[in-house]
């Protein structure tokens, strides 16, 4: 018998997100499209099972035939993660989140993101802890758009929420992602999901965060601002299975000098 | 009596319940939230429940967002 040495590789875990197995870990945003034809089919062709929304005002003179994204993004379908985007305090937050479980329902996973400041749109984590909290005791399951400090992400899952979202790089800036040591900390530290969110600007970007561990990635700029939205959006599918696949593979270790792939022995010069 | 329909004036009969003003929005069988002073309105309450001359009302939906 000979004694091989065995081969440890990352546990195949699905993503479970409140109870439910998505067989996608692609999530998408429906923000910054040309219209929701085109909203429609890129996140049809993203094969995303979870798809975020914003939650606004009416507009008082809006024509009232003008479809709506529920229509087209059906919640039959899609599990509709409506989110917190443009809340600066932990009480427009909280407020927003309301809205949003009554909108839809009574269903009550929500993305919470509170900003910092209108240049980066960084997360103001001291507002978005108070309104986790807040959010967590009402009953509301929280995945929360945070910065990439491990020691927070420990705090938020802690505290109770579903899955913790780091930023890549700023929320729309494309610059892919920018501490993989950070992220690849909070995925070694979490029990619950870890997603990244905002800050992927093309498919490699995604499979980075995929290779790093992450258990998946949210994306809406880099899909609905490329120049073919449904293109990108395939591209991003596969990017994120590849990603994962890679992971689950475990990749060679990095070397400073080369190792020849083709024997040595054998040559004929 | 008037009332504060999401950030702009709107004047209503008195005693009009939430279903009246979403039906004067046109707004009527649209899958929408209502708040009115900071706090929900839920929809099994629409028909019943009576706004107040003075009353911050917010109507709210889903729109794209990331």
């Amino acid at each position: 018998m000979t004694d091989t040495p065995e081969i440890q590789l990352p546990e195949d875990k699905p993503l479970e997100i409140a109870g439910r197995i998505y067989q996608s870990r692609l999530l998408v945003g429906t923000g910054k499209y040309r219209d929701l034809t085109e909203t429609g089919q890129a996140i049809e062709m993203s094969g995303a099972d979870i798809v975020t929304v914003a939650v606004r005002r009416t507009n008082l003179g809006q024509n009232p035939d003008e479809p709506n994204l529920l229509d087209v993004i059906s919640p039959d379908r899609y599990t509709i993660l409506p989110n917190t985007a443009g809340c600066y305090t932990a009480k427009d937050a909280v407020r927003t989140c309301k809205l949003a479980r009554e909108l839809l329902d009574g269903r009550d996973l929500v993305k919470l993101e509170v900003l910092g400041e209108h240049k980066t749109l960084y997360p103001n984590m001291p507002e978005t802890l108070v309104a986790a909290e807040e959010l967590i005791n009402d009953g509301f399951k929280v995945m929360v758009y945070c910065s990439d400090d491990p020691l927070l992400a420990m705090r938020l899952e802690e505290m109770g929420c579903i899955a913790i979202m780091p930023l890549g790089a700023p929320i729309g800036s494309g610059l892919g992602i920018q501490n993989r040591y950070n992220i690849r900390l909070i995925v070694e530290n979490a029990k619950v999901p870890v997603l990244v969110d905002a800050g992927v600007g093309t498919a490699s970007d995604a499979t980075i965060a995929m290779e790093l561990g992450c258990d998946g990635v949210l994306m809406n700029t880099a899909i609905a601002q490329a120049k073919d939205p449904v293109k990108m959006a395939n591209a991003m599918r596969l990017a994120i299975e590849a990603g994962r696949e890679a992971y689950l593979a475990g990749r060679m270790p990095k070397k400073l000098y080369a190792s020849a792939s083709s024997p040595l022995d054998g040559t004929f010069f | 009596m008037q009332v504060q329909v999401n950030g702009e004036a709107m004047d209503l009969p008195a005693g009009a319940t939430v279903t009246l003003l979403v039906e004067k929005m046109a707004l009527a069988g649209k899958r929408l939230a209502v708040e009115v002073n900071e706090d929900i309105v839920p929809r099994s309450q629409h028909a019943e429940f009576a706004l107040n001359n003075g009353d911050r009302v917010e109507v709210v939906h889903a729109i794209g967002g990331g």
